[in-house]
């Protein structure tokens, strides 16, 4: 299947959803009065997003889903613990530093950083190896376009990703037993991070990310297991060599660096037949079969010739 | 006033967290993800129950505290909970899928050491009865029980592979377990003296 790159392409203006009738397709003005009055405050000023072909149309979950169910160790290990512990973390000021395989390594300040990037709207499915999932619209910029500023070096095979080590903020990494040897690290092998599906996300919902989904800076990418969009990012390395990645380093046999999403390969712990749909149906929801790369099949050309039950 | 409390009152008591935890799935107070909170709560309570009885005996021997009319009501609790922690996971869990149920109970560990934890309770809440005591005698009864032991830490092991890595609750409830089954390895002094010790 053929991808258009949205960002090489203008966009007619009559593709732009207005952003009240964006939020009002998803109900989210209805949320409560607090929340209402916090876009409505935004509005005046805000520009629309332009709707991305690589979204998908499912109705996206509601953002008190998105932000009051997470995994994010940092701040510990319960579903609601991000939500109320990630409030201590201090996105500014925010230094990326990108180095490794390129000509261009720099220390950026995030907003500096950010400045000549187009911010788009990418609505996706989240599948975590846990089991569940959620369709989120993420404000972000194609990976790509981070990387290439750059100018990787011909070497370059792999990109290293990590998280923040801030144990005075970060409550989790404080926490015993470690879960992690933190810094939480993650990888992606060059071709995947320059797939236009691969997007660095600095929002959601059309505002700034919230601290517990991986403020100010993120990894998204759709056809992968949650765990390898790392959160809260300080550091991108272009290396030769297929990088440590934190799960698959405490378990080997449980989390490979791969990560794609696949039904047909079970977690030694758990099936990937099957994940619910978080927010939907409530006690009685029913599951949904969990689909080959997420459902996003452009990815296959990627991986053609590589073992999938190996390299999981 | 603990020989006031009423056995049927634990029973009581013993039910409120199931209400409350099924209350808050079915009003959405549980959180995104109400299927999980319930199984997960469920599963809990029946650790917790089974963890109390296990109380009993080192409560009587080492603390002098005799709450052993209690006992077989923390114990069925310990079941009831088991039986509908079981009944969530196939029923709310995964939709009545018996293929799939039956291949995660057969494949994953987490599910065959649960589901054999469920096994080895069934006897005990089926002999739990006075007459059943009779009928059995005494000696083959307290014989029987003692498969409490190996559900205990199934019941634990069945914690640890439901998660990822190695967080700490999973484990203070593996150390308690082990804990309460070493304190049966205690040697015991002679009865006299124990009643007196007691006394």
């Amino acid at each position: 299947m053929l991808i258009r790159v949205s960002t090489d392409r203008p966009v007619a203006s009559s593709e732009i959803t207005p952003r009240a009738a964006w939020l009002n397709r998803r109900d989210v003005l209805g949320a409560g009065a607090a929340l209402g009055l916090g876009f409505a405050g935004v509005s005046a000023t805000a520009a629309p997003t332009p709707r991305s072909p690589l979204s998908t149309d499912e109705k996206p979950n509601r953002l008190s889903d998105i932000t009051g169910y997470n995994n994010f160790y940092e701040f510990g290990v319960g579903k609601s613990d991000p939500a109320a512990n990630a409030g201590r973390l201090k996105t500014r000021p925010w230094t990326l530093r990108i180095d490794g395989l390129v000509d261009k390594p720099a220390d950026y300040a995030l907003e500096d950083f950010l400045k000549p990037l187009t911010l788009e709207e990418r609505i996706y499915r989240m599948r975590c190896v846990e089991g569940w999932s959620m369709v989120i619209p993420w404000l972000g910029f194609p990976l790509a376009d981070a990387i290439s500023r750059a100018q990787p070096q011909s070497a370059a095979k792999y990109v290293a990703f990590e998280t923040l080590y801030r144990p005075d903020e970060m409550s989790g990494q404080r926490g015993f037993p470690r879960i992690i040897p933190w810094p939480y690290r993650e990888g992606l092998r060059l071709d995947e991070a320059m797939h236009p599906l691969t997007i660095l996300a600095t929002g959601l919902y059309g505002e700034p990310l919230p601290n517990q989904n991986g403020a100010p800076l993120r990894l998204v990418v759709p056809w992968k297991y949650g765990f390898k969009g790392i959160k809260s990012i300080v550091r991108l390395t272009l290396v030769a060599e297929q990088p440590p990645t934190s799960w698959s380093m405490i378990g080997p046999d449980e989390y490979g660096f791969f990560a794609n999403v696949n039904p047909n390969v079970d977690h030694p712990r758990w099936s990937q037949a099957t994940e619910r749909r978080i927010g939907e149906g409530g006690l009685f929801a029913k599951r949904l079969k969990t689909q080959m790369f997420n459902g996003y099949d452009s990815v296959a050309s990627l991986y053609s010739g590589l073992d999938l039950r190996a390299n999981y | 006033m603990r020989r006031n409390f009423p056995v049927w009152a634990v029973y009581g008591l013993g039910f409120v967290p199931a209400v409350a935890a099924f209350g808050a799935g079915l009003s959405g107070l549980s959180g995104p993800d109400p299927i999980r909170a319930l199984e997960q709560s469920l599963g809990l309570w029946a650790l917790r129950f089974l963890l109390a009885a296990l109380c009993v005996t080192p409560l009587r021997r080492f603390a002098g505290v005799n709450l052993l009319r209690y006992r077989r009501a923390l114990g069925l609790l310990s079941f009831y909970y088991a039986a509908l922690h079981f009944l969530a996971f196939i029923g709310l869990d995964h939709n009545f899928d018996w293929a799939e149920i039956g291949r995660e109970i057969v494949k994953k560990p987490y599910a065959f050491i649960g589901m054999a934890c469920l096994l080895l309770l069934i006897p005990l809440a089926a002999t739990s009865s006075n007459g059943m005591i009779k009928r059995l005698g005494a000696k083959n009864w307290t014989r029987l029980h003692r498969l409490v032991y190996p559900a205990a830490l199934l019941a634990v092991a069945h914690f640890i592979f439901a998660v990822k890595s190695w967080p700490l609750e999973p484990l203070l409830y593996a150390g308690a377990a082990v804990s309460l089954l070493a304190l049966r390895l205690a040697p015991k002094k002679s009865r006299s003296l124990e009643q007196a010790g007691n006394a």
